[in-house]
This record gives structure tokens, sequence and C-alpha cells, in this order.
């Protein structure tokens, strides 16, 4: 266990300081939900989305779910990069314990999105977003588990196609609906009623719907605490499936 | 004392099919292959003979479909994580994070060997030094030349002290300096620390020179083996490329120096 984490801090760190000298990704990165912020979030500005509360404590919760979803979505590009060129194997020819590539670097993900997260919120700030401290700040509990599972997702899945457009297709096709029908940018709340339950297959919605009501200043009614139980449980499921299927990929070509 | 010690790379049967849509491929059907302490053994044979799959499967990274090994005087199958611990692996495709400074890239090695920070820097020091890799520190590993590209790849897997090191093909695309300097590198490495080195090659010439002992493989099989000498006595041939075309019925892939 201490030689797991000890290996996992080592590929922590490894993969921050790749973070930190790509500036590009990280700002990449950025640059959609922050286009939506200024862009969208205003339209929405006298809309009532029926949420309770101003539309902007119902967008930026939304547009967090979004960064995640799609930045853990796509973390697994890195690998594949890594992984042609020789790095895994070079990893795996180390004493390394098996599951700290997956690990360190996950955790990695889940900084970086919280950290932008949080630099999303404060510009929400400056567009109108008016929530309560503690809030936003559970809120980003949901956001760091998010993360973590769909980062694990993602790198599981990278270690087992063949060549970049096949991920990037998974990837790509999973995460679109999957997005629209959370009800990421619009809430379910104006959806028809067949929309609306075709919307709770969707596991983030539930994650969404528990970070508005946190925005509200709710912090322990049911819609929350389904959502906390949903979201542990998806992290929870893709931390075995990602372990799952990094292993598989080490008996595989 | 040949002979007496056991030896440190000990392959019995190794073989290794890979099951495709299209049918299985047999890469590596049962190969034997024994190093001893200090030992450079050549592995040649023309492409897609199966010389990195046999690289593969001895460090650890692909399970073999039968036979058994002992890699670094550990079990392959029953220890893989002893085996680790004491091999080097240089791969035919590199491994470096393009990136990533070489000074940076040596020090997170060695922590990847579970060294302590300090013990690390202190080791990518030492490397760095022996070789010839200081004024390259803070460089990015893609800015470096084929030549010091496959110096940085060398002093990567030499980060642990291995007890065998394996290269695939290291001098492919260097220039005849770059790999001259090479082949000093990995005689300095077996002269100063006994290292087994199996590495693999196109190069008759550098198979020649460098290797003590050579094992031919040709469709996944061993077809020769034998000191370089013996195998131009053996085949009544002048050069190794002789030996090499009448033992395999053709010439090697890339154009032969010798
Ligand atoms: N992952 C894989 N899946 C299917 N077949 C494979 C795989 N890896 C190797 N092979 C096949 O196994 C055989 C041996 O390949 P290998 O790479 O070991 O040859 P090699 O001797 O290293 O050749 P080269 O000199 O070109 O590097 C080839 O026919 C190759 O196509
Ligand atoms: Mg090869």
């Amino acid at each position: 266990m201490n030689r797991l984490l000890a290996d996992t801090g080592v590929i922590f760190g490894r993969s921050m300081r790749q973070t930190l000298r790509s500036k590009t990704a990280l700002t990449f990165g950025m640059l959609q939900p922050l286009l939506f912020l200024a862009l969208m979030g205003p339209l929405l500005a006298k809309v009532d989305l029926r949420t309770g509360g101003s539309s902007w404590q119902a967008f930026v919760p939304g547009l967090l779910v979004q960064l995640s979803l799609l930045g853990g979505m796509f973390v697994g590009m890195g690998i594949l990069v890594e992984r042609h060129v020789g790095v895994i194997d070079r990893m795996r020819v180390t004493p390394l314990h098996p599951a700290a590539p997956l690990l360190g670097r996950t955790l990695r993900d889940v900084v970086q999105l919280v950290v932008q997260s949080a630099l999303l919120v404060l510009l929400g700030l400056a567009f109108g977003l008016r929530a309560p401290v503690a809030g936003v700040l559970l809120g980003f509990v949901f956001v760091g588990l998010l993360s973590a599972a769909l980062a694990l997702l993602s790198y599981g899945l990278a270690m087992n196609v063949k060549t970049t457009p096949e991920f990037a297709a998974i990837a790509n096709t999973t995460v679109l609906p999957m997005m629209l029908l959370a009800g990421l940018l619009l809430p379910m709340t104006l959806a028809p009623g067949w929309l609306d339950g075709v919307s709770r297959a969707v596991p983030f919605r539930y994650t969404v719907d528990a970070m508005r009501h946190l925005y509200l200043g709710e912090y322990a009614d049911t819609t929350v605490l389904t959502g906390l139980a949903v979201t542990v449980g998806l992290t929870v499921v893709a931390l075995w499936g990602g372990l799952a299927l990094f292993r598989r990929s080490g008996r595989t070509p | 004392m040949r002979g007496m010690t056991p030896p440190v790379l000990d392959v019995h049967g190794l073989s290794r099919t890979f099951r495709l849509r299209s049918g299985p491929v047999h890469a590596v059907r049962g190969i034997d292959l024994a190093a001893e302490r200090g030992e450079i053994l050549g592995v040649l044979g023309p492409n897609g003979a199966g010389k990195t799959t046999t690289v593969r499967m001895l460090a650890t990274l692909l399970p073999p479909s039968g036979g058994r090994a002992v890699v670094a005087s550990h079990d392959l199958l029953a220890d893989p994580g002893a085996v680790r611990a004491r091999i080097g692996y240089v791969a035919q495709s590199g491994g470096l994070d393009p990136n990533c400074p070489v000074g940076e890239e040596l020090v997170t090695q060695g922590r990847m060997h579970r060294l302590s920070r300090a013990a690390s820097r202190v080791r990518a020091a030492e490397l760095a030094a022996d070789l010839d890799l200081e004024d390259l520190l803070e460089r990015p590993t893609a800015a470096l030349s084929g030549g010091q590209r496959r110096r940085l790849e060398i002093a990567l897997g030499l980060v642990n002290h291995p007890e065998v090191l394996f290269l695939d093909e290291p001098t492919t695309g260097l220039d005849p300096g770059s790999r001259a300097d090479l082949w000093d590198l990995v005689r300095r490495v077996r002269h100063d620390h006994g290292t087994t080195v199996l590495l693999t090659t196109h190069y008759l010439d550098e198979a020649d020179a460098l290797a003590d002992r050579l094992v031919v493989v040709d469709a996944g099989e061993v077809v020769a083996e034998g000191t370089p000498a013996g195998l131009k006595d053996r085949h009544g041939a002048a050069t190794l490329q002789d030996a090499f075309l009448a033992i395999t019925g053709r010439a090697t892939d890339t154009p032969a120096t010798v």
C-alpha cells in the first residue's frame, strides 16, 4: 500500500510537470468553457431556468460538469501518445506498482480540472454569479470525483484501442449524447417528460442537479445526496474498470 | 571459471503466437538462449524474425505463449517483479517523452526504480557524466540528435545497475561515428559492471565487432549459434555477411557494411 502511494506520487509529479510545461494544453482546455461562459451565459441572464435562483446558479455548475466531462474524457489522448512512443513500456519495465501509472495521471487530471473549475467560478463571479461559498467548495468535490471517473475510463479505453482516430471516435460519440442528455447547458427542468425520463439514465444528470442545489445553498436534500451517491458510485465503478482495462492492456500486445 | 556460474540468462523453448482475426502468427517458435555474466550476446535475423518479440517477452512486457526463462537469475514467469528490478530495456522505438528535459527524464527514471529523490539525482549526474549528456540536461529530448537520444535511452536503461541490458537495434539510424561510440559504450558497461548485454542488430559488422556470441533467428527459430569466428568457419565464409547468407538464404535488409 505504501509502495502504491509512493509510486503514484512519482507518476503524479512527473505528470504534473508535463502539464505545467505545456501551457497550450492548459489554456485550450479552459477555452471552451470560457467561451460558453462569456458568450452563452449572458443570453440566459434574464431567462427563468426553473431551477430556483438566478440563471448563473444553474449555468455555472453545468459548465463545471461539462469541463470535467470533456476534460476527463479526452485525457486518454495524452497516454496514447506516450504508449506509441514507448514511454508506457519503459515504465512497465521498472518495479513501479502496475496501478501507479494510471492513478498518478488521474490524480494530476483531478488537480488540473479542479483548478480550472475554480478559475471558471471566479470568472463567473465577474459575470454576475452569486452563490454561497460552502456550496461552491462542495461543488468542487463533485468536480473532482467526476473528473477522476472520466479520466480513469479514458485511460482504460486509450490503452486498449489500436489508433488515435479510433479513440477519438469512441470518446466523441459517447460524450456528446451524454452531455446533452445530462442537461448541462440548459437544465432538464425545461425538458418535456420523455426527455426528462431519458435523461435520468445518465449519471451526470444527478451530479449536475446536485451541484445546482449546492449553488442554491441546499446542502443535504435528497437531490444532493442522490447526486453524491451516484457520483461516488460512478467513480468506484470507473476505478475498478480503469484498473481492469489497464491490466488487460499489459497482457495484450 | 566459464560454465561454473549459473547463466544470468537462460531461456528454454520460449514461444509466442499472436492470434489475429486473419489467423495465428507464430512470431517466436521455441527459442533457446543462454548468456553468462558479462557476456555480449548478439541476436541477428531478418525483419520479422521475432527478435523484438523475444526481447519484449524477456523484458516482462509480453506474456510468452510457452516455454520458460530465467532472466537476471530470476524466473521470468514466477517473479517478473524481481526481473524488472534487475534489467534494463531499451526499445527499438526509444521511449522518450519529447517535451521532457533530459535531466528530468533521468531523475524520474531513478524514482521509478524506487531510488530516493537524493539518490536519483546522484545517479542521474553519474550517468550524465558517464554517457556524455552533461551539456544536454536542460534540453527537451525532442531536440536531441539520433546519437544523443540513443545515449539517453541507454542511460535510462542503466539507472538501476542492471544485471542484464536488452538493446533492441541500438544503432539503427546512427552515423558510423555514433555507432562506434555506442559500441565503446556497450563494451565499457560490460567491462565496468559485468553487465550481460543482449542486443539485436541488422548490422553484421556490428555483430562481428561487438558480440562475444551470436544467435541467428529466422521465422521465430534459432537457425545458428556460435562465436562470430565460429560461424564464419562453419560456413567456410570469409565474412559474417557470407555466413549469414548461407544460414538464412538471404541478405540482411539493411545494406551491410562488411
Ligand atoms: N502485436 C503483434 N500482433 C501481431 N503480430 C505481431 C505483433 N508483433 C509482432 N508481430 C509479428 O511477429 C513477427 C515477428 O515480429 P518482430 O517484431 O518480433 O520481428 P523483428 O525480428 O523484431 O523484426 P525487425 O527486424 O523488423 O524489427 C512478425 O511477423 C510480426 O508481424
Ligand atoms: Mg524488431
